[in-house]
């Protein structure tokens, strides 16, 4: 396989999984910004921080009235990171690794770009809000599903998987960043309704609301929010869930190629020595920098797998 | 598909009496459906000039073009006569030249021409073949009247557009096909792979490795190029993913380089080799031409091919066809009237209303002038242009291009049609698809079928014997 179709894959699916995340963001904050309008700046302005287009939005904007943020965060052409514009590139890297993809994958993210370029071609009515984003959420599945079904187990779909898995820990470490001076336990807060609902809202940030109470009851606490999301070996977006997937595709890539890649090692390393500590140990180290170290890693962790897999031509 | 009177020509009838029993609704919507499939596919193409998000997609007409099992033997026969000319036509004029000694085509026409490329002088191509791909446009005038209007002899495109349609119309109309029997097209992609495996270098150790070279997503046929390597089973490689290692073209790929035997180029020789023709060119691969000619890989077509389908020469091939298979021409060349000379200037000055004119280096209907279409005004400003540079023009009549009909709003209606077959070359023989793109001039009356120009496709039927 090309260097450049393997970087093609990885980058099409940490795309799409990157417009996935955006619809989530954009989900919670409005769901805040719909029934605790007194908190909606803040919430929004933490969206947009997990986004990491907070610097952007301040360029164009001195608040945070829901519509501007939500056309910003989903068409805007001076938002790069844009649902529309993330899209885009996602659509330009499966058509420039279609010869990988099968018919099916292909047509599902064609479709899928024509599709939002139709529903956000003026801007979305906040009373239509709900309905645009179920629907990027339904072309992700599409996506998704075609690629489950339909394409071969080979380096490819290790590509595609990579990439799904680094961005998904990169956006859920990001959300844990931005909020987790929410989760950091406090006496005088516990128990009281604020807390509950700012928790709640981390939870939809990443589709996990409903499985946390069917897992911990209505013991909703501080740290088993931050447990759920760093720890958790089944719940799909964590940290140590999205990690033993890396680290499963690179193994595969390494059997594959007959190769022991410093990525693979590497991922290793982060399962082993990050992810593999008790909560309590992350709060006594700090759960700030704990995260920050993550998301180091992760990056890491990505440049590696570009520089194993020649993604690039390296001079020299 | 109506003959001289109003009867329905033989190859018609079936068509026609399914059509017959058919609802115009359904066709309205079949229509429709044809459309959201072709677009779902991405076979789109971009416009130069217009915004790059603005990906438009090719007219798609349901009405098929029908030729008989006999009108496409006499065509391929004369394809194909053609083609082996074009071939001998190259290899002389990279060597010994014999036709310009012989005094049948003029040196200077050679000489001062950017299309011959003078690096080629004395290679030999692997297996002896230039055009590995051509696609011969031909328009019909009559019953029995053939001409070939273009030899497509360099990167000749559109042929994912033959196979598409096809794909369209088996999806859109299944019962039409169990009733009536047309020839398959769907071969060819495996046919160019054997056909472009069967020209390896040299050097080649093994199975040969093919890959298709493409300038990359923006170009307006990237569809077409990531179809065919997808269809072949090979990769798709940009200018960027290529090096040359040990004397070899070798791809980048996650597990290191890997050399190339036969490379399928969608770029034009300009951009192929900046170190050896256009310095500025970021599309091609630096050296490439050096390890082409000490054996180190095939390039297809082959580079310097374009001198056989230059405007200029066109006039000529008639002789051409004759010196080198010694046989009189099976299909009509477009009388043409060459600007460079005085006499025939001064008449294609006098006639400018009725003729077509083109530029000599000119494709994709860009700069031509097509008289009877024309305003006063768009005629006077042609003249002006073809009198300051008149070597740069030839001039042909506007032909009666046949009509086929398409299906419209209001029901059917005549359009003026074009046909590519393509053409595969190898060291095994020549084969062409039965069938080929038919362009369709979507606007009536019209005469320009190049889909920059707003023309359209079908599907072409050759029937079963």
């Amino acid at each position: 396989m090309l260097g450049k179709t393997a970087a093609s894959l990885f980058w099409m699916s940490r795309y799409l999984e990157r417009v996935e995340n955006s619809a989530r963001f954009i989900d919670a904050g409005f769901r805040i910004s719909l029934t605790r309008s007194a908190s909606a700046s803040d919430e929004w302005s933490s969206v947009l921080k997990s986004s990491g287009v907070i610097d952007a939005y301040r360029a164009k904007h001195d608040d945070f009235e829901s519509a501007k943020v939500i056309d910003f965060l989903l068409r805007d052409r001076d938002n790069a990171s844009s649902v529309m514009a993330v899209m885009k590139k996602a659509r330009d890297s499966a058509r420039t690794a279609r010869t990988a993809l099968t018919r099916e994958v292909w047509e599902a993210t064609n479709e899928s770009w024509m599709t939002l370029k139709a529903a956000m071609a003026k801007p979305v009515k906040e009373q239509d809000l709900p309905e645009t984003l179920g629907l990027i959420r339904q072309q992700s599945a599409l996506v998704r599903g075609a690629t489950l079904g339909t394409m071969l187990r080979n380096d490819g779909f290790n590509f595609l998987r990579l990439g799904s898995f680094l961005e998904r820990a990169d956006s859920t470490a990001r959300i844990l960043d931005v909020k987790y001076y929410l989760l950091l336990p406090s006496v005088a807060l516990i128990g009281s309704s604020v807390d509950n609902v700012q928790w709640e809202t981390i939870l939809r940030s990443v589709s996990a609301h409903r499985s946390f109470r069917w897992l911990n009851g209505t013991d909703i606490s501080a740290q088993a929010v931050a447990e759920y999301l760093i720890l958790h070996k089944q719940m799909p977006r964590s940290l140590t869930f999205c990690y033993s997937k890396i680290s499963d595709n690179l193994n595969y890539l390494d059997i594959n190629y007959d190769y022991k890649s410093r990525s693979a090692e590497l991922a290793h390393e982060i399962c082993s020595n990050v992810l593999n500590q008790p909560i309590e140990a992350i709060f006594e180290y700090g759960l700030h920098e704990y995260i920050v170290d993550f998301i180091a890693a992760n990056n890491r962790l990505a440049a590696q797998i570009e520089t194993d897999f020649n993604f690039q031509d390296r001079v020299g | 598909m109506l003959g001289s009177g109003e009867d329905v020509r033989p190859p018609y009838q079936e068509y026609k009496n399914w059509l017959d029993g058919e609802d115009v609704k359904r066709l309205h919507r079949k229509s429709a459906e044809a459309e959201a499939f072709l677009r779902k596919t991405g076979i789109t193409f971009n416009v130069y000039g217009e915004d790059e998000a603005d990906e438009r997609l090719i007219p798609f007409d349901v009405v098929p073009r029908v030729l008989s099992a006999r009108e496409w033997r006499k065509l391929s026969k004369g394809i194909e006569q053609r083609v082996r000319a074009i071939n001998a036509f190259l290899y002389d004029i990279y060597h010994r030249q014999e036709i310009l000694r012989a005094g049948r085509v003029p040196v200077e026409l050679i000489a001062n021409n950017a299309a011959f490329l003078p690096q080629m002088i004395g290679v030999n191509p692997p297996g002896g073949i230039y055009t590995h791909i051509i696609g011969t446009d031909i328009v019909r005038t009559g019953d029995d009247e053939f001409y070939v209007l273009e030899d497509n002899a360099r990167t000749p495109s559109g042929v994912s557009y033959m196979l598409e349609n096809r794909e369209t119309m088996l999806q859109m109309f299944p019962e039409l096909f169990a009733k009536i029997k047309v020839q398959e097209v769907s071969h060819y992609p495996g046919q160019l792979r054997r056909s472009l495996a069967a020209c390896a270098p040299p050097r080649c150790e093994g199975k040969p490795v093919v890959a298709v070279l493409t300038p990359g997503i923006h170009n307006s046929a990237y569809f077409e190029h990531s179809f065919l390597a997808d269809q072949m089973g090979v990769e798709l490689v940009e200018g960027h993913d290529l090096k040359i290692v040990d004397g070899r073209v070798a791809m980048r790929t996650t597990e290191g380089y890997t050399a190339i035997d036969v490379l399928y180029r969608r770029i034009d020789d300009d951009y192929l080799d900046p170190l050896n023709f256009d310095p500025q060119s970021l599309l091609g691969v630096p050296g490439i031409l050096d390890v082409y000619r000490s054996g180190g890989i095939t390039i297809a077509n082959a580079p310097g091919t374009g001198i056989a389908d230059d405007k200029a020469l066109y006039s000529y091939m008639p002789d051409i066809v004759e010196f080198y298979t010694g046989e009189k021409p099976l299909l009509e060349n477009v009388p043409t009237w060459r600007c460079s000379e005085k006499d025939e200037l001064a008449y294609v000055l006098e006639h400018l209303e009725e003729l077509v004119v083109k530029e000599v280096h000119g494709s994709g209907g860009y700069g031509m002038l097509v008289g009877p279409a024309a305003s006063k005004k768009e005629v006077s400003a042609f003249r002006s242009k073809l009198i300051n540079n008149a070597s740069n023009y030839i001039a042909q009549p506007t032909l009666s291009l046949s009509t086929v009909p398409i299906f419209t709003k209001k029901g059917l209606s005549p359009r003026h049609v074009d046909l590519r077959p393509f053409v595969l070359v190898s060291p095994n023989g020549i084969s062409i698809t039965p069938g080929g793109l038919t362009r369709v001039a979507m606007t009536e009356g019209s005469l320009v079928v190049n889909s920059s120009q707003g023309g359209g496709t079908k599907d072409t039927w050759v029937l079963e014997e």
